[in-house]
């Protein structure tokens, strides 16, 4: 399957990608790796008038401590991020996310700012990053501005993004001290996840003080289960974890679909939310 | 129409391509490489598979534009001087196929699986592999082809 045409162009620096894309119109879009854009393009599902490649742009390439959060720009590889030094902490959910995304190949070409911006629910990153009470950064030709990831997410392949905007980095608060696991079930190798659970787990003893939990898959956007975390809040044994993860349900009915009914979804995700619970204090 | 110059095996090749060409069928089509196999045609399957700028990629879900100035190589520019690569050889001495499609792109996969790690476990090469199909073998002897390859390339 071979995309419909389209123009394409490889700008030299940001200002000046953004001014291709706004000259464009409100059908060019930015692509980088290519790895959710180009899948869609093919189905003829996304008919881009104009791509505007900005994979060569190495200054937004990084991994950077910027003190109480971790800076990550939107070029950075999955590959990448499955080994970057700088995720310590409860923010070292991101590599462990990056490194169980789609397959090696895939992992070298696909980035960060790409999965966040295609808004798939049934992606992985989006529900890792805002666990982690992330935000990304999205730069305009009317300037930049900063959107909190639980602002940012607005339905399937929908987000806060504007046409002409590009995503240019993404932010996650470091967590230190904190354990972090990312559990995902799926039915093959390589498959999207059927539902996946982030987890970021603050205790002390056996005993929780703070829990994240984002949920990949069980609803039009990732999410989190608030109820859960609350709930885990104080826990110290298993029953009380999985009394915590029972109130799973409080996020609503997740929509079936050919890999698994809304009960089946809502089974996975409290069984997931006790692994992930427990392998992150571990 | 874009003007494009792409390293392929070493050799630079300028050419024009349609922003929209994938880079599996410039490679195939326009420089006439056909060891690089088109499977699934949709990033599952890697019987595409070539390494671009040294890392493995599914080369049909990459446009030969953004190949520009890049350097691929393919399963043709594998073997040196008439002589297998030492991942091919393992492949043939482990008798890591049967019909041969999924060959070239396991291949490739196989040399960037030990680029990154030199001596990986039969569950590591298992792993790694997850973006290979082979709808013959059942992956023993592939597997078993890795890891003896991994040895020879050491």
């Amino acid at each position: 399957m071979i995309p419909a045409a389209f123009e394409y162009e490889r700008p030299s620096s940001l200002a000046e990608a953004l001014k291709m894309l706004s000259e464009g119109g409100d059908d060019a879009r930015p692509i980088a790796g290519g790895h959710s854009l180009l899948p869609l393009m093919r189905l003829r599902l996304a008919r881009p008038s104009l791509l505007v490649d900005i994979g060569g742009l190495a200054d937004l390439r990084y991994v950077r401590d910027e003190g109480d959060h971790i800076a990550i720009g939107a070029l950075c590889t999955h590959h990448e991020l499955a080994s970057a030094q700088e995720l310590t902490g409860g923010c070292r959910l991101i590599a462990q996310v990056a490194r169980q995304i789609g397959d090696p190949q895939v992992r070298h070409r696909g980035t960060i700012g790409g999965s966040i911006a295609h808004a798939d629910p049934a992606s992985d990153l989006p529900a890792a990053v805002l666990a982690l009470d992330g935000a990304v950064v999205a730069r305009g030709a009317g300037g930049s501005r900063t959107i909190p990831a639980a602002d940012f997410f607005l339905g399937p392949l929908m987000s806060a993004l504007e046409p002409g905007e590009i995503l240019t980095e993404v932010r996650v608060a470091k967590r230190v001290g904190c354990g972090s696991t990312y559990e995902k079930f799926q039915r093959r190798a390589q498959d999207w996840a059927i539902v996946a659970v982030a987890a970021v787990i603050e205790s002390s003893g056996g005993t929780i003080s703070n829990a994240a939990i984002g949920l990949t898959n069980m609803a039009g956007t990732p999410i989190r289960a608030s109820g859960v975390e609350e709930a885990l809040a104080g826990a110290a044994s298993e029953e009380a974890i999985a009394e915590a993860a029972g109130r799973v349900s409080e996020v609503g009915t997740p929509l079936p679909d050919q890999n698994a009914s809304s009960e089946y979804r809502l089974h996975l995700a409290e069984v997931l939310i006790r692994r992930a619970v427990a392998n992150a204090m571990s | 129409m874009k003007r494009i110059s792409v390293t392929v095996n070493g050799v630079r090749h300028e050419a024009e391509v349609e922003p929209r060409t994938l880079l599996v069928y410039f490679i195939r089509e326009q420089l006439g490489l056909t060891g690089t196999n088109v499977g699934c045609d949709t990033s599952s399957c890697g019987a595409c598979t070539v390494h671009l700028n040294g890392q493995s990629v599914k080369s049909c879900t990459v446009l030969a534009v953004q190949a520009d100035g890049q350097e691929v190589t393919t399963i043709e520019g594998l073997a040196t001087n008439g002589k297998l690569h030492p991942m091919q050889q393992a492949f043939h001495e482990e008798h890591g196929l049967q019909c041969g499609f999924c060959t070239p792109g396991m291949i490739m996969a196989a040399v960037g699986i030990v680029d990154e790690n030199p001596d990986p476990s039969e569950a590591e090469v298992r792993e790694a592999l997850e973006g290979n199909l082979c709808r013959c073998t059942g992956y023993h002897n592939i597997v078993r082809a890795v890891i003896s390859g991994a040895k020879a390339s050491v």
